[in-house]
Parts: structure tokens; C-alpha cells; sequence
């Protein structure tokens, strides 16, 4: 498993996805760093990427597309905040329109990647997504919502469950 | 036939603290609006409000059971919202898996 660990800190709206790869920490950065190889991870392989602008430095705008199996291609901006390689890189994460300017009705991310060496020439790369938009999702996520609404079908399936092996509670 | 709870209008109608408290309460109980509003310090009014508010987002339905008539959590609009954040988690896996995959082919290279 590539994936080590998922957290989510609801009340701080980010999300932690925690992997480990048997690459250096060097090598790892190129995933971001090299546009033609940022290319091949960061779509899905149904609507493949393509980077157009490429600049990592702090203040540097990325800009991309990808095109979808019926030739329709949504676009997207990163905007970097901060460069360290290899070790650091974070940045703004949102939609544009097709001429690449941001599409303000659709969320943003603030995306922060830290990598570091753990020995045996392995890597830990930890993202971390803070949701930053004014979208609704994120206002609620920042109320607290998220956490109610997991507790919330946490409970639905201890009920589920109940349900199952009582008698049956009529629901139309 | 009730409407398909629409993602906006389900978060929407949870931003609310005392919203969200009426869904996870009907999820366990079986109380109509009245006795929903003994839980909370506010008019009988405001809390009808509320459940109105839920109802249209689809996440709440009355239901009758018996002569009373019940406010009940809508299962699916809950399970469509936790859907929506988990999406976002699963975009991130797959990318990672991508990126694994591509460490390894460098690594086989000579």
C-alpha cells in the first residue's frame, strides 16, 4: 500500500493523505517539478492532463487542461505559495475557464506537499488539502458540519446493522 | 414521490447547528415537529422552520406512523453528502497510485 495513512481534521477542513514510495525524496519532487511527469499522475487515465504553464517558483502560476473521452476539456490553475525542493511545495488549486482565467464559482484548495527521507532509501510524501473557497461545502465544513455528518452515517449504519437482525421498521 | 436530494441544498440546509441537530435526532427517534421543538430554546414557529427547511433539501421527510405524523432522516441524501467528501479522498488515491506507478518504472530503468 502506497497510501499509509488518511486523516481528516474536520474542524481545521483539511484533509492528510500520508504515502510512502520506494524512491529518494529527489525523486519524488520531479513528480511535481516535471511537467511531463506531473502529466501522468495528476488526471485520471479517462481525461489525461496537460500542463501548458509550469512555474513552481513562489508567486508562479501553473495552468493546465484535461481532455475527457468526448473531448471536453476542463481547465485548471495553481497558483504557488511556497517552493522548497525537494521537500516543499505548496500552492492554490482551482478551476478555470477555457481561456485559463479562474473560475471563481468553483472551489479551491490549498494544497501543501512535504516530503521527507525515512530511511533505507524511502520516502514519505504527506498532502495535505485545506478546503478555501467560499464555496458552500467548505463553510460547512469549517462549521463543523463534516464531523456531524460522518458521526451521522456512522450512526445510520449502527442502525442498518440493528435493523438487519430486528424487526424490519417500516420505511416508505 | 419525494425529490432527489440536490447536493447543494443538502449542505445548505446543514449549515445550521440546530438544523443539523434535528437530523441527527430524527435519525433516531420518532417525534413530529412539536416535540422536536421541546428540544431546542426557540418557538415552536422557528423549529417548523427548520424541519421545512430540511424537507425541501430532501434530507428530512414526515412520515406517518400510526395517527402521528413523524420527522424522519432521509438515509440517502446523508449517504449522497458523505459521498461528495469522499470523492475528494479518492481523487488523491488514485493519484497517488499513479505517482507510485511512475516512481517504479523510473526505478527499472538502467
Amino acid at each position: 500500500m502506497t497510501v499509509t495513512a488518511v486523516e481528516k481534521d474536520l474542524q481545521a477542513r483539511i484533509l492528510v493523505l500520508t504515502a510512502e514510495f520506494d524512491a529518494t525524496p529527489e525523486r519524488v519532487w520531479q513528480l511535481w517539478a516535471d511537467p511531463r511527469q506531473l502529466e501522468r499522475w495528476w488526471g485520471p487515465p479517462t481525461y489525461p492532463s496537460t500542463f501548458t504553464t509550469h512555474d513552481l517558483r513562489p508567486g508562479g502560476r501553473v495552468a493546465y487542461h484535461m481532455t475527457g473521452p468526448n473531448g471536453e476539456q476542463p481547465h485548471g490553475w495553481w497558483e504557488v505559495v511556497e517552493m522548497q525542493p525537494p521537500r516543499r511545495l505548496v500552492f492554490r488549486d482551482g478551476f478555470a475557464h477555457e481561456d485559463g482565467t479562474p473560475d471563481d464559482t468553483l472551489p479551491v484548495t490549498i494544497g501543501r506537499v512535504t516530503i521527507e527521507p525515512i530511511g533505507e532509501g524511502r520516502t514519505r510524501m504527506r498532502i495535505e488539502s485545506e478546503f478555501a473557497s467560499t464555496e458552500a461545502m467548505e463553510q460547512l465544513v469549517a462549521m463543523g458540519m463534516v464531523e456531524g455528518l460522518t458521526e451521522a452515517v456512522a450512526q445510520i449504519d449502527a442502525i442498518l446493522a440493528e435493523d438487519a437482525s430486528q424487526t424490519e421498521r417500516s420505511r416508505s | 414521490m419525494q425529490p432527489s436530494p440536490d447536493i447543494d441544498r443538502v449542505f445548505a440546509a446543514l449549515a445550521d447547528a440546530t438544523r443539523r441537530d434535528i437530523v441527527q435526532r430524527a435519525l433516531l427517534t420518532d417525534e413530529g415537529v412539536s416535540e422536536l421543538a421541546r428540544h431546542y430554546p426557540m418557538s415552536f414557529a422557528a423549529v417548523q422552520k427548520h424541519v421545512a427547511v430540511l424537507e425541501r433539501a430532501g434530507l428530512v421527510a414526515k412520515e406517518r406512523v400510526g395517527r402521528r405524523k413523524v420527522v424522519r432522516t432521509r438515509l440517502d441524501a446523508l449517504r449522497i453528502a458523505q459521498q461528495q467528501l469522499d470523492r475528494y479522498e479518492q481523487l488523491w488515491r488514485g493519484r497517488i497510485d499513479r505517482m507510485a506507478a511512475l516512481v517504479n518504472e523510473m526505478e527499472d530503468r538502467p
